[in-house]
């Protein structure tokens, strides 16, 4: 498809003349700057709203900066107060939290449901799809349809739990209880999609290594833990550092399931980092300590998936 | 069997685009025209940002016919909450506000800190309007050092209380509104009447809503009797832990909680609009402009059982808002004139009608429309003459720059408190740490 229009190689061996050396200097910078120059533009637009907003924030976060009046250069104090600030270390214990009880069943779960529709069976591409059309809800979508499916008073949650002789659960009033229900939501819309990634990662495993193990004797249950997992390794490195990112950056669920209230709830119990990063920005307009929370932020989901690549590594190897 | 695979799978890629796309489009939401979007026709379009109800729609149409070259686009955020960082963020912008904007009285200081972002109305002759409000409403629309006249007054929350008749006819007590204000001469009284209609009713039925619509009650109520302060002095001093009103709103709102009587709901929430029409409360403060809200949410099937008493504890004030024309608008004039037009007596008139927002002006105060009105949906109970004589004796409260954010940290405890996860013996300091915080010295 792509048309080459690299000058041939030969031009470059016989060139003596002046002009002819001017070229094959100017053939030979194409060969090495040209790629650079091709995919510039994603790092171009990467520095003016990546890079650049990264490092501004880390200078309003060295300020005292409200919204009306100047601002201070205040260093490392907003981080100071930052670590003995209760709420903050509530948010964090928060989002942990919400994301262990969400990702870890739905990295399994998706994983479970990828070892399924990698089968032999009628309709596969229905199937697959299938498992994807809840990402195609919109996020508010969900949120809302399951905050009320949660409600205290007429929520269907509790009608069904009632049968089972349990009392009304206020849902936001628990931390466990306000975890469960935002992890439900997560849960809801990205097994679906960790399931396919999956997918896309058994199909390339070679048939032959199970055919072998099947000749082995390997029951099924033995093939999943000994051939796919193992080689599925670099798959499950990806998709759980993507689930970190996304999960420790949870902010929309939560919110709606507090009514829109920023604070998480009446004693902050599902209030995750970005919404404590947001209430300070943008409702106490305290913008300087907002990008302190902001980039605790950047920093936690840094170490965390540096942490999760080297687990995950370790245990996926240690199984070869 | 490769090809209709293929084709399958197209199909299926078709299906999800377009789903998304639907997603996509259904969710880009329309934020209206920014203000000044009249340009190179005649037509102005003057934007007004304003909050909860305000009554306005009629006045709309009416200024419309009046005025051919204006075009009036409201844009209503339903909670205060809400609306308040909005336009914070507009006016430190200095872009995206309307061209009138609705300051309510919690948020007003915040906004009178900053006169430069506000037009003086009083370049646009509204110096001669003094008169059509009650002087400290009025007084309430000048900026700090009087120099600059802010904004024009809209509404007063005077108070009185909403009760349902035909829950507290089950409940065996009276349900006439004279003998329901006979109940409950202090909050006391009116806790004691809630135990009792809950012994009597029980099951889904509270018999009051969100605990945090009583605490604000009280504590309004508390600081007009005393220093007129609540959480911040007039330097903007943080004195919640040493003002007695906040403690005193504290300490009854937590009795209701463990009498039982609080539903629990978060006023203006999904569940609140909920148990409104399912029956689940019985009583609801009523500011005047609360009116407006229970009629919105209670719904035509209600009508009729809701009725207005008095308050314990003897009147009080809650809300009201006022007009103003940011100076980032770029028809101050028109702009002024449209704030002339809704705060004028016959304005506030028209809003009472509306929404039954309680007039700020004498003359639309003393007006038959108002004095004489008795609303159908609340049993005909004639809401003039309830809210009427305790707007002009008004003292207003003081609220500080910082109100919204300290209030909201403080109703989250009661509510915590409600719900039974935050004990009342700790609740108190824990609030004021998280009140400091929200104030931004904790």
């Amino acid at each position: 498809m792509a048309v080459d229009l690299r000058p041939a190689p030969a031009g470059v061996r016989a060139a003596p003349s002046g002009r002819g050396r001017i070229r094959a200097r100017l053939s030979q910078l194409d060969l090495t700057l040209s790629p650079y120059l091709y995919i510039s533009p994603f790092y171009l637009l990467f520095v003016v709203f990546g890079l650049f907003p990264l490092g501004y924030t880390f200078w309003v976060s060295l300020n005292h900066w409200e919204i009306i009046g100047g601002h201070q250069y205040i260093g490392l104090r907003n981080y100071r107060a930052l670590l003995a600030d209760d709420q903050f270390w509530n948010a964090v214990g928060n989002t942990f939290g919400m994301f262990v009880i969400a990702t870890v069943p739905q990295l399994l779960l998706a994983l479970m449901l990828a070892g399924a529709l990698n089968r032999r069976m009628r309709a596969p591409t229905l199937f697959r799809m299938g498992v994807l059309l809840p990402l195609v809800t919109s996020v508010a979508a969900v949120a809302i349809v399951f905050t009320q499916l949660y409600g205290r008073d007429y929520g269907m949650a509790n009608w069904v739990l009632h049968f089972f002789g349990v009392h009304k659960i206020d849902w936001q009033a628990n931390k466990w209880s306000s975890w469960l229900a935002v992890a439900t939501m997560v849960d809801w819309r990205w097994t679906g999609y960790n399931a396919l990634i999956f997918l896309a990662g058994m199909q390339a495993i070679p048939q032959s290594l199970y055919e072998a193990a099947a000749i082995d004797g390997a029951s099924r249950t033995r093939q999943f833990w000994r051939i796919t997992v193992p080689l599925l390794r670099p798959t499950i490195v990806f998709v759980s550092i993507v689930s970190t990112i996304g999960g420790l950056q949870l902010f929309t669920e939560p919110l709606l399931f507090n009514n829109g209230y920023m604070n998480g709830g009446s004693l902050r119990q599902s209030q995750t980092v970005a919404m404590y990063m947001f209430e300070n920005a943008f409702q106490r307009f305290q913008y300087g300590y907002g990008s302190a929370v902001a980039w605790m932020l950047f920093l936690l989901i840094l170490v965390f998936s540096l942490l999760n690549f080297l687990i995950i590594r370790r245990l996926a190897g240690g199984r070869t | 069997m490769r090809v209709t695979r293929h084709r399958g799978r197209v199909t299926a890629l078709a299906m999800v685009l377009s789903a998304a796309l639907a997603a996509a489009t259904a969710c880009s939401g329309d934020d209206g025209t920014p203000s000044g979007s009249g340009g190179s026709s005649d037509k102005i379009t003057l934007t007004v940002d304003d909050f909860g109800t305000f009554g306005y729609q009629e006045l709309y149409k009416q200024y419309e016919a009046q005025h051919p070259n204006i075009k009036i686009n409201e844009r209503n955020v339903p909670k205060l909450d809400d609306y308040t960082p909005r336009l914070q963020q507009w006016i430190a912008a200095g872009a995206g506000a309307g061209d009138v904007v609705a300051i309510e009285e919690g948020i007003m200081v915040k906004f009178k800190a900053q006169p430069d972002r506000f037009v003086d109305l009083r370049k646009y002759g509204a110096s001669a309007l003094r008169n059509d409000f009650v002087p400290w409403k009025w007084q309430g629309g000048m900026s700090p050092d009087g120099s600059k006249l802010i904004g024009l007054g809209t509404d007063v929350g005077s108070m009185a209380l909403c009760y349902r008749r035909d829950l507290f006819k089950k409940a065996g007590l009276p349900s006439d509104r004279d003998a329901v204000t006979k109940l409950w001469p202090t909050w006391d009284d009116f806790i004691n009447t809630g135990k009792n209609f809950t012994s009597k009713i029980g099951g889904g039925t509270k018999f009051i809503d969100s605990p945090e619509t009583y605490y604000n009650t009280i504590l309004m109520q508390e600081a007009g009797k005393g220093t007129n302060q609540t959480y911040f002095d007039q330097s903007n001093k943080f004195v919640m832990d040493s003002n007695p009103a906040v403690k005193a709103a504290w300490d009854e709102t937590v009795k209701m909680s463990q009498a039982g009587l609080a539903n629990g709901v978060q006023f203006l929430s999904d569940p609140w609009s909920q148990a409104l029409k399912k029956n689940a409360f019985a009583t609801a403060p009523c500011p005047a402009w609360m009116l407006g809200l229970i009629k919105q949410f209670g719904g035509a099937g209600q009508s009729g059982e809701w009725d207005v008493a008095g308050v314990p504890g003897g009147g009080g004030s809650w809300g009201g808002s006022w007009l103003a024309v940011p100076t980032q608008s770029k028809h101050p004039k028109e702009a002024a004139d449209l704030v002339k037009f809704l705060t004028s007596p016959q304005g506030q008139i028209g809003a009472f009608k509306a929404a039954n927002n309680l007039p700020s002006s004498p003359q639309a105060l003393n007006d038959p429309a108002v004095k004489a009105f008795a609303n159908p949906y609340f049993n005909n109970a004639p809401v003039g003459q309830i809210y009427g004589p305790a707007a002009t004796s008004l003292k207003p409260v003081y609220l500080g720059a910082d109100n919204q954010e300290v209030r909201q940290a403080v109703e989250a405890d009661i509510r915590a408190i409600a719900q039974g996860k935050l004990s009342p013996a700790s609740g108190w300091d824990r609030a004021v740490s998280d009140a400091k915080k929200a104030a931004g010295t904790g």
